[in-house]
């Protein structure tokens, strides 16, 4: 099927057998929402749509939803994710096993509808596993693999998931669908009895009450523990979700072509194949590059990605985000998981491209860096005189 | 009718909370849940009422108590119904239990949201007239003229209506009660019971610290706010405002206590000058003014 990366989270969503969707609309994620009303209000997916008047009621209502035995979902961007961002916390915190999708998009002012990763990384510290897709596959596959992920009894912490808007939230491409069969026997019924919270009369508790110093380090540390072990189930989802779907998964991180490499490039999400192909093209050149493209960035694969790369001459790390007063926020991490610095490459802030031509770019910069000796330091790749 | 032989002995909000002595929300919250009954869920932004439920894993409920963030009380609700109606869970009640802040001001658009979708659950305010878990900072809901660690020299503006506001939304039920007729709250929340979709209580809660009376002084302050008139008890539906209990009787500005009564036995009123208190009796007369119009619209105004 033809499908928008939106229109595939809609249908990875459905066939996931999603309960509750309760979401507010924003550019550039309508159409996920849009289409999951019309397969709700069609009787196509069996689920009740809550009209919410606001993102931060979006993800109450989720949670609420989650509490009572229910697959929540909600999708949003931006200025949403950033309004809702008080209920992030309290479903991360809350071992709410809700799935959100994240159409990445530039925070005003001014106003832009263009892509841009801060929205979503802004939310890093809020219990939640986050994710970056990179096709419109990928973003089918993830909306599926999410519930597993966030339910896994091993974990039972939310799951986002970020789709670059534009490039990949209304770009279409084919997209291989499931059947409802095999996906059922992929992702079992939700079973209330392995929630950490259910509200029920019959077992009347009480969520959320006051706890004081004395054990809320502990109750922190169970959550610490569990993305202690999201590694494993990430890997194992997407492992069997490469047999129900004939299709290979990523779990953490593609590496790509990175086994001899001597200058590897760090991406995420929709322009990591363009990164791809600019390996290929200095390949061609005589330049040994590879790529990791990160799919998971909590929990973050750094001591994974640091056995692949940890020995090539130069690593370039590419951030279309920015924490001000600090730097890109991938590279940021990479670096503390890493010997020796980062090249850091700051580009395509606000939806401004990022061509083949400047990864390659970017590859030769930090390699012939790392050749001369000189230290990695940041480059705001592209920048032009303000007019 | 809910009487006192028939209110239920069971209780589900139990004793050993961390609420203030003399504290009318808690005390209503177990009328509430006598009425409610044990399938309840019930879910509770910040405020006051997260407070007393007092420290995990002790907890003085006997019904599931979801507690959320303090904008979220009706989104809450509105998640807690989808699922048990996706999931088929039946004759579960659901309530909204919130405070003046988490209603009038930074809940009142999620309960907008959720009034204009008609959700199916009761959401009661409990109005003690300011923050008071934050320590007696001014909400929309103080009155004119009473002092809070904001409106330090008595609060200019005037009390926000917010029945009014949820009649706007023409819900099926909107009503007004006061913690110290139990019996007449308990009755409005057996009638919300009784019908679909969302059904408003606002409850006047006096608050010793926060209004600055003695903590034996609660239902003589509540009785004291509806006899002045200062607090008119009523409900509307369908179209139709209808006075209840001591209200009744009050419609005549000969039948009502001066206002002063109520001012002057709390100290948060201290301040107010003879002609302050004179506006505020004006204040008075004119929502009684207003609202017996609203009772000959109706049809409803007392006879005679
Ligand atoms: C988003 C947010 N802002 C502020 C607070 C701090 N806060 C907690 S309870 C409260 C006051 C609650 O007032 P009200 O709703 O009237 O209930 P009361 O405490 O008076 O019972 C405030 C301001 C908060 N918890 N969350
Ligand atoms: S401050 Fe007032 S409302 Fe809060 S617990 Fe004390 S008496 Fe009750
Ligand atoms: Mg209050």
């Amino acid at each position: 099927m033809i499908l928008t990366g939106n229109y595939a989270v809609s249908y990875g969503v459905k066939v996931a057998r999603a309960e509750v969707v309760a979401a507010y609309p924003i550019t550039p994620q309508t159409q996920i929402i849009e289409k999951l009303a019309e397969l709700i209000a069609k009787g196509d997916l069996r689920a009740k749509y809550i009209r919410v008047e606001s993102e931060h009621s979006a993800m109450a209502a989720c949670i609420a939803a989650e509490a009572c035995g229910a697959r929540a979902f909600t999708a949003t961007s931006s200025h949403g994710l950033a309004y809702m961002s008080e209920l992030v916390f309290w479903a991360g915190m809350g071992r709410f096993p809700v799935t959100m999708a994240v159409v990445n998009r530039t925070l005003a002012p001014p106003w832009s509808i263009w892509n841009e990763h801060t929205d979503l990384l802004a939310q890093r510290d809020a219990g939640w596993v986050i994710m970056m897709c990179s096709s419109a596959q990928e973003a089918y596959d993830t909306a599926i693999q999410a519930f597993r992920i966030a339910e896994d009894e091993r974990l039972l912490q939310p799951v986002m998931y970020g789709l670059d808007a534009f490039s990949l939230s209304h770009t279409a491409e084919n997209v291989d669908l499931l059947d409802q069969s095999v996906v059922d026997g992929f992702l079992p019924k939700l079973d209330p009895a392995k929630l950490p919270v259910y509200m029920d009369p019959d077992n009347p508790i009480t969520f959320g009450n006051l706890l004081g110093p004395d054990a809320m380090m502990e109750f922190r540390h169970l959550t610490k523990e569990a993305f202690d072990r999201a590694p494993a189930v990430i890997e194992q989802v997407a492992q069997e979700f490469s047999k129900i779907s004939g299709r290979p998964q990523t779990g953490l991180f593609d590496d790509y072509r990175c086994s001899d490499a001597e200058v590897a490039l760090v991406a995420i999400g929709a322009s990591s194949g363009d990164a791809m192909d600019a390996a290929d093209n200095l390949r061609d050149r005589g330049v040994r590059a590879g790529v990791i493209r990160l799919k998971a960035i909590r929990p973050f694969p750094g001591r994974e990605v640091r056995e692949r790369i940890g020995g090539v001459k130069a690593i370039a790390v590419v951030d279309r985000d920015y924490s001000y007063g600090f730097g890109g926020i991938i590279g940021g991490e990479l670096s503390s998981c890493l010997k020796g610095g980062v090249h850091r490459y700051v580009a395509g802030l606000g939806g401004r491209d990022i061509t083949i031509g400047d990864f390659e770019g970017m590859m030769d910069d930090a390699l012939s860096k790392a050749e001369r000796g000189e230290d990695a330091k940041e480059v705001w790749w592209g920048l032009k005189e303000l007019a | 009718m809910i009487t006192l032989k028939n209110l239920s002995a069971e209780e589900y909000m139990l004793p050993g909370n961390a609420a203030c002595p003399g504290c009318a929300s808690v005390a209503s919250l177990r009328i509430a849940l006598k009425v409610l009954g044990p399938r309840t869920i019930v879910t509770i932004p910040a405020c006051c009422s997260s407070v007393i439920q007092g420290y995990y894993p002790k907890s003085p409920a006997r019904v599931p108590f979801l507690n959320t963030a303090f904008a979220a009380t009706a989104a809450s609700a509105s998640g807690i119904l989808a699922a048990l109606e996706i999931k088929g869970r039946e004759g579960i009640n659901v309530l909204g239990w919130a405070g003046d802040g988490g209603t009038a001001d930074i809940g009142i658009q999620a309960l907008s949201g959720a009034a204009e979708r008609n959700e199916n659950f009761i959401y009661i305010c409990y109005d003690n007239e300011a923050y008071m878990n934050t320590g007696t900072q001014g909400s929309s809901a103080t009155p004119r003229g009473a002092v809070t660690t904001t409106t330090v020299t008595g609060k200019k503006e005037k009390k926000k209506n917010v029945p009014e506001i949820m009649i706007a939304h023409e819900i099926p039920y909107v009503a007004t009660a006061c913690a110290a007729y139990p019996l007449d709250f308990a009755e409005k929340i057996r009638k919300a019971l009784s019908m679909k979709g969302l059904k408003y209580i606002h409850l006047l809660s006096p608050c010793p610290p926060g209004w600055r009376f003695p903590a034996e002084k609660t239902v003589e302050i509540g009785k004291l706010a509806v006899s002045t008139g200062a607090w008119i008890l009523y409900e509307w539906s369908e179209g139709k405002y209808t006075l209840t209990g001591l209200s009744k009787g009050m419609t005549k500005k000969s039948s009502r206590k001066p206002l002063k009564e109520y001012l002057t036995a709390q100290g948060r009123f201290s301040r107010l000058s003879e002609e302050e208190t004179k506006a505020l009796q004006e204040d008075v007369d004119t929502q009684w003014d207003r609202f017996n119009k609203k009772l000959v619209e109706s049809g409803t105004a007392p006879t005679g």
